[in-house]
């Protein structure tokens, strides 16, 4: 009787673990992806629909054409899991029973966590919230932007930067660059938490007149004075705001108690396995480590994942481990880009901006549907360090 | 000195700039002058802290470290 692995959430990770098992088990492992919309989003493109330089169509595929024949796709919600049982409790009725269990759940946005978020501040995390932003820009007519983070921890750390870099120079390209102030409020004590990406982003902004706001944790939101304010007591008008969400687990996870403070899963650094249940592996934005919640994380989460399941369901001792690898595309407007890899053991060094990265990353946007789900990794895009 | 019961935050695993903004949310809750000890494992933590209460007007009263754990000692601004 072939093993039994249910995969929660077909993003990267889920459905990269989904095809590698079943390529590499064959008969022997019968895989079932749970996904309640059945789309595969690409979201690093959010950013560019907010600029108006790409489509929600280009950025959504349907998760069916993506996975192997051979993976099952149920597209439906999972309300709740019995690790005791073994089985997965699914929004439209019945339930999955299991062996091995992944979970790809990702993130959950949750700006009502903000006081006056909703409504007031814009935002890129969503497909709906790019294309909310790109309509207000299309007749933003000049004055104070803030570009700001509302909780922590978020997916793709470096997007606030990216996208500040991106917006001013889409403000001069429309014309209202000296209409326009463009602030980033950071976190700490420079734009971005990574010091050596910080020293290279830094005098770029500088040279654009972008300003930084430093320490300023956003708190709450207040529409009707335009303000926005800070954990540290400070205050900033706006005449556009733009806040990265605060994220969350999902609720799945929470329910079912194999959530922390967030709901984030308490995941093995190496094995990738969830603290408390053996047979649960977890991928992506939904972990609790310590390193960026990024698709290239995920990316690199799942060949683990899906190789210790492997050997698992073998019979044989696991042998993969994750050592924290992560790459992520920076751009820094004006046709370059830059490139941050690193793990556990190694911040990044990243390569001075320039137009071969930034034909890198716009290269890897256009094959990734054809080679990231499948597995199928071009050696330069898959992050490897040389040493 | 009105406060001085020390409260203890564990931010260990947890990666910058999380120790910073979970701190900083806590303080916001705590009469002035009242003190905080923190426990965090990332390197990044300990330039970072002496900065924010440098910007913030916190004092920082300790800053040590043993077998990979940092420890601060952070009293909240009068």
């Amino acid at each position: 009787m072939p093993a039994r692995v249910v995969v929660l959430g077909g993003g990267v990770g889920g459905t990269l673990a989904a095809n590698l098992l079943s390529k590499e088990l064959g008969r022997d492992v019968e895989v079932t992806v749970v996904d309640p919309t059945g789309m595969h989003v690409y979201q690093p493109g959010f950013l560019y629909v907010a600029l108006g330089q790409a489509n929600g169509r280009w950025l959504s595929r349907d998760e069916r054409l993506l996975l192997r024949d051979d993976v099952r796709l149920a597209i439906d919600g999972a309300k709740r899991i019995d690790p005791a049982a073994g089985t997965v409790e699914l929004a439209r009725g019945g339930s999955i029973p299991y062996d091995y269990l992944v979970l790809a759940t990702g993130a959950r946005l949750v700006p009502e966590q903000v006081p006056g978020f909703v409504g007031a501040a814009h935002d890129f995390y969503s497909l709906e919230g790019a294309q909310r932003l790109r309509e207000e820009l299309s007749t933003f007519r000049g004055g104070r932007v803030l570009i700001g983070i509302a909780g922590i921890p978020y997916k793709c750390p470096p997007a606030p930067v990216e996208f500040t870099l991106m917006l001013e120079e889409y403000l001069r390209k429309r014309g209202i660059r000296d209409r326009s102030e463009v602030t980033l409020l950071s976190p700490l004590n420079r734009a971005f938490t990574i010091e050596s990406a910080s020293k290279l982003v830094q005098p770029i902004m500088e040279r654009r007149g972008i300003e930084l706001a430093t320490f300023f944790n956003v708190e709450t939101v207040e529409p009707s004075a335009g303000a926005v304010t800070s954990l540290e007591g400070e205050k900033a008008e706006y005449d556009l705001l733009i806040l990265v969400p605060p994220h969350r687990g999902q609720t799945v996870i929470e329910e079912s108690g194999l959530g922390t403070n967030g709901g984030w899963i308490p995941t093995d650094p190496a094995t990738l396995q969830h603290r408390d249940h053996e047979r649960i592996f977890a991928i992506g934005d939904a972990t609790d480590l310590p390193i960026s919640k990024s698709g290239s994380t995920a990316h690199f989460e799942a060949p683990v994942v899906a190789s210790r399941i492997a050997s698992l369901i073998r019979g044989t001792a696991p042998e993969a481990a994750y050592g924290g690898r992560v790459m992520c595309f920076l751009e820094t407007g004006g046709g370059k880009s830059t490139v941050l890899r690193f793990d556990y053991e190694h911040p990044p060094t990243p390569p001075k901006p320039s137009r071969h990265w930034h034909w890198a990353k716009w290269l890897f946007n256009r094959i990734y549907w054809n080679t990231v789900p499948q597995g199928r990794i071009p050696e330069w895009a898959s992050g490897r360090r040389k040493r | 000195m009105s406060t001085q019961t020390i409260k203890s935050l564990d931010f260990k695993g947890l990666s910058c700039p999380m120790p910073i903004v979970n701190t900083a949310k806590v303080l916001k809750q705590l009469d002035p002058a009242a003190v905080v000890e923190i426990l965090a494992t990332d390197p990044g933590s300990v330039p970072d802290f002496k900065a924010w209460c440098k910007a913030t007007g916190n004092e920082l009263m300790e800053s040590s470290e043993e077998s990979g754990v940092y420890r601060f000692v952070i009293r909240k601004k009068g």
